[in-house]
């Protein structure tokens, strides 16, 4: 189907499935139990869930692919946000034409990064990277300022007047999609469940759905294929008669657009842009979620960048209150005793935690989540040889933040 | 006039003169051989020929283009491929994908954006593919993991990816370095084989004699940096001026 193989299919029909099914699948314990903090279906972390993982998607096109490994992406994130908020306080309140000039002036600003950085690969090239995005943040943050609203960054004011909308004198606009806004949410009660079916978080994740579809259609293209040329010996295929520069250049602006995706859906779902998305903190995080995911693997990118948003978000929000609250059945010396273990990795510890499971997958598991999914299946599989492959593909994707 | 035309060709590394005043005329489908002791400047000279070196003076030309100047790419879309002294293949791809790339390259040019295109259906590009893999021998490893063959196979991987293309010119850089004598008569059979279906030249950069007078119809020695003596194998053999500078030590 959609020109995929079966294999491909089930993958991309499994990834819509969770995506589409999202609000129900990550509001597993109803509303008021102790275990609601672990729910992860509010539109908020859902967006961030879908958005970051397009941007992870088009990260691993280069890295996964190329091997070149960019420290300079969350800088297409940042100008995609600039583009597309800029549209929305001049042009329209509709978020498409937002989003698609997010994308073409990310490409543009990676067409002129990637140029100048492929000239170098490995560590250099990872550098000018990083200072062009430290550049551009810096720029931003300074002497952009008429254009980028610096420190304090842009937001839809009172005193914007867009062109095609027609907003009352002193309205402040919200992003739409032609009348629906995008901060409109249905809820839906049974029992003691809430599920909220947010419209923001739908565009958002049909936006990665098609990434992720466009994504599988690179990895298995004669295009995808040079490009793993590329990564795996360049001398052979500039021998070969293939000119591996414009390979480069083509799969970093890709993945430069795909940022640009990413951050005009930010600012679709959040009419605000800042410096500090460009920070080179923001680069390093979708590193971490490539290769926490799998580097080089379809589905790896968006169960990383699922992961590191869920113990952002959820692993943050526990504090030593509900951890006495967890332990308070023991006698109060031990119960006390597990709050201090606990205590470094909760709350503003979360990085630690995430930190030591980085660690621990990389040394354990190279291949990410998608390889530690790849062995549970080979042992269910030695368990039972009549299981077929769909399954096997299945236990593949297992992972608790999605 | 050949299809390769080497003339007064020098270049100098620092202090070291490699190459000087090398003369060479390779003629259309013939397999040319150049030997020569150690740091003669075997492997600089095949290095001015496929762009990885630009000569500090005189011209290379392929049928009638000049060769300076151009990229590696560039020299091997004009039919010219080169097979190195250690196999370099693509080695995280497959078998198979490593002899379908050179394909594309050969179709596609050195670059083609054909990034919504699936390899699956590439089926012309397939079924060549695997031919040249059957005419090497390697078509039951189609699926291998290219890095896991043994070093004859790598060779003959690189051989298959090169022939792929249809090359009007190969260069080879000493293809039995390192092979075992079974491993080396089988290339050897294999370049024959080659020589005698295609319309192809070649030039062999050898240490084995065994190869050269296996193969050779012509026969350069290069010594420091020239040409001593451009013969067929019958006469290089007895040839004094040889014996002197290089066979007098080696088995013949």
């Amino acid at each position: 189907m959609f020109g995929l193989s079966t294999k491909d299919t089930t993958l991309l029909l499994f990834v819509a499935a969770l995506t589409l099914l999202a609000p129900f699948l990550l509001n597993p314990f109803p509303e008021n139990s102790a275990m609601a903090q672990f729910n992860a279906g509010y539109p908020d972390l859902m967006q961030r869930f879908v958005i970051f993982g397009t941007f992870a998607i088009g990260f691993n096109i280069l890295f996964g692919l190329t091997g070149y490994l960019s420290f300079g992406h969350a800088a297409f994130l940042g100008v995609g946000s600039y583009g597309a908020i800029w549209m929305m306080k001049l042009l329209t309140l509709n978020v498409i034409p937002a989003i698609i000039m997010g994308v073409i002036f990310a490409g543009l600003f990676a067409l002129l990064v990637g140029y100048i950085s492929l000239r170098r690969s490995g560590i250099y090239f990872s550098i000018l990277t990083l200072a062009f995005a430290q550049m551009s943040y810096a720029l931003a943050y300074s002497v952009l300022t008429p254009i980028t609203g610096g420190e304090t960054g842009l937001q839809l004011k009172a005193t914007d007047t867009p062109l095609l909308s027609n907003l009352a004198p002193g309205e402040i606009g919200r992003a739409n999609l032609f009348g629906v806004d995008m901060r409109s949410s249905y809820e839906l009660v049974i029992g003691d469940w809430l599920f909220t079916f947010n419209a923001g978080y739908y565009i958002a994740a049909v936006c990665m759905l098609i990434g992720f579809y466009i994504s599988i259609r690179i990895f298995r293209s004669p295009f995808g294929m040079m490009l793993r040329a590329v990564k795996s010996n360049q001398q052979r295929m500039n021998y070969t008669g293939l000119n591996s520069k414009p390979y480069t250049l083509a799969a970093f602006v890709i993945s430069g657009m795909y940022a640009g995706l990413a951050g005009g859906l930010m600012v679709a779902m959040d009419t605000q842009v800042g410096p500090e998305r460009m920070f080179w903190t923001a680069s390093g995080e979708v590193v971490l979620m490539a290769i926490l995911g799998g580097v080089g693997t379809l589905i790896g990118p968006v169960l990383g960048a699922g992961m590191i948003k869920y113990m952002e978000n959820i692993l943050s929000k526990i504090n030593d209150a509900i951890l006495h609250q967890w332990f308070a059945f023991m006698p109060d010396g031990i119960e006390n005793l597990l709050v201090a273990i606990f205590h470094p990795f909760i709350g503003k510890g979360w990085h630690l935690t995430l930190g030591m499971l980085f660690m621990l997958i990389v040394i354990f598991l190279p291949g990410g989540l998608v390889e530690g999914g790849q062995r549970i299946g080979r042992i269910f599989r030695r368990r039972d040889r009549k299981a077929d492959s769909v399954e096997s593909d299945a236990a593949k994707q297992r992972k608790p933040a999605e | 006039m050949g299809i390769l035309e080497i003339k007064n060709v020098g270049k100098r590394f620092g202090g070291l003169q490699a190459l000087s005043d090398v003369n060479l005329s390779v003629a259309e489908n013939t397999v040319h051989a150049i030997i020569g002791p150690n740091g003669a400047g075997k492997s600089t000279l095949l290095n001015c020929l496929v762009g990885k070196l630009i000569p500090d003076t005189g011209s290379v030309t392929f049928q009638g283009q000049s060769l300076l100047g151009r990229k590696p790419h560039e020299i091997n879309q004009l039919g010219v491929s080169r097979v190195f002294q250690t196999p370099e293949i693509f080695a995280d791809l497959t078998v198979l994908e490593n002899v379908m790339i050179p394909c594309f390259a050969h179709r596609d040019g050195a670059f083609q954006m054909n990034a919504l295109r699936g390899v699956r259906s590439e089926t012309d590009i397939r079924q060549k593919a695997e031919q040249i893999l059957e005419d090497v021998s390697m078509l039951e490893k189609e699926n291998m993991q290219a890095s896991s063959l043994s070093r004859g196979d790598k060779r003959r991987l690189e051989m298959a990816m090169c022939l792929v293309q249809d090359p009007k010119l190969l260069l080879l850089d000493e293809p039995t370095a390192g092979m075992a004598r079974a491993d080396t008569n089988n290339t050897i059979d294999l370049l024959k084989e080659i020589k005698d279906k295609r319309d192809i030249t070649m030039a062999i950069i050898e240490h084995d004699m065994h190869v050269v007078f296996s193969l050779a119809e012509r026969i350069t020695v290069l010594a420091q940096g020239t040409p001593l003596v451009e013969e067929t194998p019958e006469n290089i053999k007895g040839h004094p001026k040889v014996r002197e500078a290089y066979l007098g030590e080696a088995q013949v």
